[in-house]
Formats: C-alpha cells, structure tokens, sequence
C-alpha cells in the first residue's frame, strides 16, 4: 500500500474520479464534430485521389507537409526538454514534465499520420519497410521517428508507472471497475520497493540521455528531407540545426499552453507556479533570439547571392505572393519576444512614466487603425494618388511602427501584473509564427521550383479541413489523456519536497536564499 | 552496354509540339480535366516550353525580348536526384542509363517530383480517363512482371509517372531480335519523339559507341545540357541556336 499527501490526492488523483464537467463534455463534443468532417473529407480524398487537395505541378508539397514538420516539431516540446532538464538536474522541472512528455507522444502520433494523409497509395504504406531503399531521407526520417516515438512512449510510461500505483492504492471508493482494472494493470505490479526505484531511477536516467540525441536527429533529419534536394532556397547546410531551433522553440510554446491549460481546468496553480514560467520563459526567450538568427542568417546568403532560382523564392517572402506570411512571421515573433523580454527589464517604477499608460496605448490602436484604413481600405482616387509617393510611404509606414510600439509599452505594466497570461500570449503567437515559418519554407520553395512556371497555392476546403481535425484530435488526445492519468507526476513532486527539506536542514542559509527567489 | 542519350538540335526545331503528341499516343498520358489543366496538372511527359520558363532580367519586355523554345524529355540523368530519394527504389536507374519508374511499387510520397530539378515528373492527382473514342485505341504495350508496371501500361491513381525513353520499344527491338536469331543493332530502337519530330530535329543513339550520331553532336561546341551547373550530367543534349 503506497501512501499519498493528502493535498496531492485532493488536487491530483480526486479529478481523475470525478465526473466530467459541463465545458468538458462540450469541447469533447466540438472536437469530435470537427475530427469526424476532416475524416469525412480525408475519405473522399482517399476514394477521389489527391486531386481534391489544391496541389499541382510544382506545388507537389503543401499543406499536409506543413503539418507533418509542424507537429514533429511540437513534438520536440516534451521528450527533449523534460530530458534536458532531468539531465541537468533542473529541480523546478518536477511538475511539468508529466504533460512535456505527453505533448511529444500525441504530436509525433498526429505528425505520423500527415503523412499518410499525404500519401498518394496509403494503401502500399509497408513498401518503405519491404523495398526501403537507405539512401532516402525518407527512410531515415522513418527510422529517426519510429525510434522517437517508442521512446517516448517508454519515457513517459517509465515516470508515470509509480503514480499509477498510487493511484490503484489511494482510489475513492467511488471508483469504476473498468478503472480499478485499469490502473492495477498498467501499474504493473509495481510495490516501491528498493529495488524497483533503483531499476527505475537507472531505466529513467538511460532514456533521459538516450532520447536527447534521437530528437535532434528527428528534426534535423526533417530539415535534409528539403535539404537534399536541389529546390531553391531549401539546398542549404544551415537547415539541420535551424530546425532543430525552430522545433524545440515551437515546443516550448506549445508546452505553454498545454501547462497553461491544464493549470487552469485542475487548478494547480499550487504546483505549475511563477518560477516554471519565469525558468522555462527565459530558455523560450533564448530560443526566440537564436531562431532570429538562423532566420537572418539562411536569408543573407540567399540576398546577397542574387541567383536566378535563389533570389525569386526570397524575393516572394520579402514584397510578392508571400509577404504577407512572411512579414507575420517576423512581426509576431518580434512581438513574442517584446512581451517576455520586456516587462523583465521594466523597473516597477515605470508606472509613473506617462507613455506606460493605457490611454496612449488606446489612442494608438486608433491611430493605427487609421493609418491601414488610409493604405487599404479608402479607395479614394486622390488619397491612393497621394500615398503613391515613396516618401508618404515611408512616413505610414513609420508612423504604424511607431503605434505599435507605443500599443507594446501600453501594455508594459498588464504583462508585467500577469506572467503566465503573458506568457501565454506569447507562446500562442510563437506557434502560429512557428506554423507560418514551416509554410514560407515549404510552399514558398514547391510553388517557385527551377524550370516550371511560378504557382500559387491556396488550400482546399478538404486540406483544411483535415489540418483542423489533427490540431482537433491532437487536443482531444491530450484531454483525455488527463482524464485518465495524473497530469503532474506525483512521486517526482513529492521527491522534490524531500529533496527540499533536505536541503534545508542541511544548509539552512542557502535554502533561505532560494526560497526568496 | 548502351549508353542511350538524346540529342535536340534547336536550330532545326520548329516547336510543332508533335514530339509531345506522340508521346502522349505512345504512352497512353491521360488528358485532364481543363480545370485541373489550369492549376498546372496537365501531364506532358516531353513538354515544349519557352526558355527562360519564368521573366528574369535578361529576358526584356515586348517587343524586345529573347525567348527560346525547348522541348523537353526526361534527361536521363548520370546521377539522378530522383532516385536518391525515392524511399522504395520506386524509380532508379538500369544497367542501360535509363531512369524507369515502376507505378506498381510507387507509394506517391512525391518526393522525386520535389527532388527533380527539372520538373519532368507527373503526379496522377485523379483516376486516368479518356472520352470513350481513345479510351477503345490505347497502346497495348506495356512491361509487367511480379511486382512490376512500366511503360504506357495505364497508371492507377495516386502514382508518378514520367519520361522512359520508350523502354518498351527498347524490350520489343531486343525481343525482335532474338526472335530472328540476331544481334540486336542499336538503330533499331528510338523513343516515338525521334521517330516523329517534324524538323528532324531530334537525334537517338549510343554515348559509349565512339561513332555513333549523338556521341558525335555531344563533341560540338554548340551542344549544352539544361542546368548543368547542378551536377546532375543529363544524357539529354541540346544543340544551342545559330
């Protein structure tokens, strides 16, 4: 019989029990509604061919790829943080690494499957096993993935095998017998012996160090299936560890609003608290400033090179077909990065600074608003005569900059009040920014191939439908998931205030130090 | 062992297209739909295009342009990007420097159709179709063997396709030849292009025979290969204008 803290079974075994909740059942119903007519379109696709999606010679890739780097890149949320963090013995790790690892084990699941949706014959999906032929990136993505994913399913069943036994000993009496099974089996007859812990701590410790390198070969290998072609703008060296970057900085934001989310559904704020989000923010923030880099880096090369097939695709994303992705991308990320960054280096006595307030903040969003209104909206001939001149240009331009950035310091003292709503925001721009990266990347190179005329791709309702229906299973998965298992890992929790109060009693001065951080 | 190369003289072609029209009898390509055709799915395994394909710089604006019409084949690559990538050895390269594609191990992954450069790969974005008239005269030929489809034998949906030189016509030369009891002569053998190209513009043969034509017109200081800086060696050569 394994004993629990009272407080950890009220807040993490008790909600396991209990029924499900009215918004539960709602947004399980929404999903399924939306899983059930991408698979309804992914069917008439299946039966009608390819030819239902919007891709065409050259736009070969699009969409569904898209997905596929998008969601393996989520995926680098879980295994690679919580195993770096392990690793290094990150202490506040403890309470996040349960729904990290969770992330990883959907999002490959769901990544897997974009590409079967992208498959024209699903149906000879074993010929890569039978007939595989080694050179093929996608033989090494393959293998890379299959490997990552049977090792994080093994990396997160490991921690989650003690809770299970907690669990199967501390149940309310209310407890159902498809549960009561459930959890005696999945707990496999684990007791806490001595023994077992030293197997687990040595089977946990192995994998931690196993899975860092597997994850980054799966996303640098992602990258050399674009790489190893002759496309314009994708044969680049630079591509193996910019998505590695790109994928572990996606994942942090998608870590985020998972932790977020479950957070506020369970109500832990008593175990995800302010130094997780101050931490894990600071490594975001990193990863924010290196994917810049990378970002600035792959398009110089191509900008100062100026070759016929380079130049065009970087050309799209600076002022053609693409801009608008583009340009999103990099005022989104900026923006992400204002919203960590900024409220950390504001001293509290901003307050009394005029420009921190709300009300120029307002006046801004206004004065914005005026300035697209005058761009786009107006179609009066002598105001579009007028803004046709290169120096008005430049001057709305300069003034809507400016506004915004005034908005940014309105909103200054808000961010700073709440980190984690903050953070949120943030990390939600850095996913929909991490998205648009994989689409300028992939569909701006396929629709300016060498040789074949300049395409322009928009998805069909059959592509987006199926991308709404994997972002719905993905989150589907996820809720239930923690419907059924504990979304913070109990005994690493409960190890975490021994080693605290252990730390104590042996160095009270430093242990004080910590506590007041 | 052949070497089987393609020479295109752009002095005598006259961009008929009759080169693409063949092909498409001799290798039973499915017609699409003109919406299809529209968004860029018309599948012309030796298409006749302007080059260059999109506006550059050099390329000038109307009336002072320069524009040249190329007909193009698959090239037949020495080193193919193709079938580097290709995960189920789908396409490759025989003994004879031919690319083939087999449409009865392609799984439509369409990564060739990303790696070729040259854009000489088509994808079955739907079931083939043809109006009832043409449906009832498709080439019969076709190379089938366990696990094997190739040539104009009729694709099934979701597969790639492209460009083989006519290898059927190179099994039925050989088959002929066995039949008489003779060696099999280099000659007898050419892809439908060559054997209808209006201005006998197009030339077929062995690179490895010393004396044969296209082993000849590679020497000349006219002849090119289309984007040679990417170290693909195409086995189609082109003979530049004037």
């Amino acid at each position: 019989m394994l004993k629990v803290d009272a407080h950890d079974k009220e807040k993490l075994i008790d909600p396991l029990f209990a029924k499900p909740g009215k918004g539960f059942i709602i947004t399980v119903g929404v999903l399924l509604l939306i899983i059930a007519f991408g698979a309804f379109m992914y069917i008439r696709q299946f039966l009608f061919g390819l030819g239902e999606t919007n891709m065409s010679r050259p736009t070969y890739w699009a969409t569904y790829i898209v997905n596929f780097v998008f969601f393996i890149g989520i995926s680098h949320a879980g295994t690679l943080i919580s195993a770096i963090l392990r690793v290094t013995g990150a202490e506040w790790r403890r309470p996040i690494t349960r729904v990290a690892e969770a992330i990883t084990v959907f999002a490959l699941a769901i990544g897997m499957t974009q590409i079967l949706i992208d498959l024209g014959r699903p149906d000879r999906l074993l010929f890569p096993i039978i007939y595989g032929r080694l050179q093929s990136p996608i033989i090494w993505d393959f293998i890379s993935v299959t490997v990552y994913f049977l090792g994080s399913v093994t990396y997160l069943f490991l921690p989650l095998m003690p809770d299970l036994a907690i669990i199967r000993d501390n149940m309310p009496e209310t407890a159902m017998a498809w549960q009561k099974k459930l959890y005696t089996i999945l707990s496999l007859g684990w007791r806490g012996t001595r023994e077992q812990w030293i197997r687990l701590e040595k089977g946990i410790a192995f994998m931690a160090v196993f899975i860092i390198p597997v994850a980054v070969s799966v996303h640098s290998i992602i990258s050399w299936i674009l790489a190893s072609t002759l496309q314009p703008g994708w044969h680049s060296t630079i591509f193996g560890p910019y998505f590695v970057v790109g994928a572990i900085f996606s994942g942090i934001g998608a870590l985020f609003i998972a932790m977020t989310g479950i957070r506020k559904a369970y109500g832990l704020e008593g175990y995800i608290a302010q130094k997780q989000y101050r931490n894990l923010g600071l490594l975001f923030i990193t990863m924010n400033a290196i994917w810049f880099y990378f970002t600035f880096a792959e398009n110089l090369g191509i900008a100062t090179g100026q070759q016929v097939y380079e130049f065009p695709v970087l050309a799209a994303k600076l002022w053609g077909s693409f801009a608008i992705p583009f340009w999103t991308m990099v005022g989104i990320m900026a923006i992400a990065f204002w919203i960590l960054v900024i409220p950390l280096i504001t001293p509290k006595s901003a307050e009394r600074v005029a420009i921190f307030h709300p009300r120029f903040a307002l006046g801004s969003i206004g004065g914005a608003a005026l300035m697209i209104a005058l761009m786009f909206a107006l179609p009066v001939m002598p105001i579009r005569a007028g803004l046709n001149i290169f120096a008005a240009q430049t001057v709305i331009w300069t003034l809507l900059i400016l506004e915004v950035v005034i908005i940014l310091l309105g909103t200054t003292l808000w961010l700073k009040a709440h980190p984690v709503a903050a953070t949120a925001i943030a990390a939600v721009l850095v996913v929909i920014g991490m998205w648009l990266e994989r689409w300028n990347i992939v569909v701006g190179t396929t629709t300016h191939a060498m040789l074949i005329p300049y395409a322009t791709y928009i998805p069909s309702l059959t592509e987006i439908a199926v991308t709404a229906a994997s972002l719905s299973m993905f989150i589907l998965m996820f809720m239930l998931f923690f419907k059924v298992f504990p979304s913070i890992s109990i005994w690493e929790v409960a190890e975490g205030r021994r080693v605290q109060e252990h730390a104590a009693r042996s160095a009270p001065k430093t242990a004080k130090a910590s506590e007041a951080h | 062992m052949a070497r089987w190369a393609m020479v295109i003289d752009l002095d005598k072609c006259v961009a008929c297209q009759g080169c693409s029209i063949a092909c498409r009898f001799e290798n039973n390509t499915p017609a699409v739909t003109p919406e299809d055709a529209k968004m860029g799915r018309a599948m012309r395994w030796n298409d006749v295009f302007p080059l260059p394909v999109n506006p550059t710089e050099d390329t000038g604006e109307y009336p002072n342009v320069k524009s040249e019409y190329v007909p193009r084949p698959c090239m037949h690559c020495e080193n193919p990007p193709c079938i580097k990538v290709c995960p189920v050895g789908a396409t490759f390269k025989n003994e004879e420097g031919i690319v083939e594609q087999n449409y009865a191990r392609c799984i439509g992954c369409r990564f060739c159709t990303v790696g070729c450069p040259y854009g000489v790969r088509y994808f079955n974005w739907h079931k083939p179709d043809w109006n009832p008239e043409i449906a009832a005269h498709l080439n019969p030929d076709k190379v089938v063997g366990s696990g094997v489809l190739e040539g104009p034998a009729v694709r099934p949906q979701g597969v790639v396709e492209k460009c083989t030189f006519c290898i059927h016509r190179l099994h039925k030369a050989r088959e002929r030849a066995v039949v008489e009891g003779r060696d099999f002569r280099p000659d007898e053998y050419v892809p439908a292009c060559v054997q209808t190209c209006t201005g006998k513009a197009r030339f077929f043969g062995d690179l490895d025979d010393p004396n044969s034509t296209v082993t000849k017109f590679e020497k000349s200081n006219r002849s090119f290969r289309l984007l040679e800086d990417e170290g693909t060696h195409p086995k189609v050569i082109y003979l530049r204008q004037g």
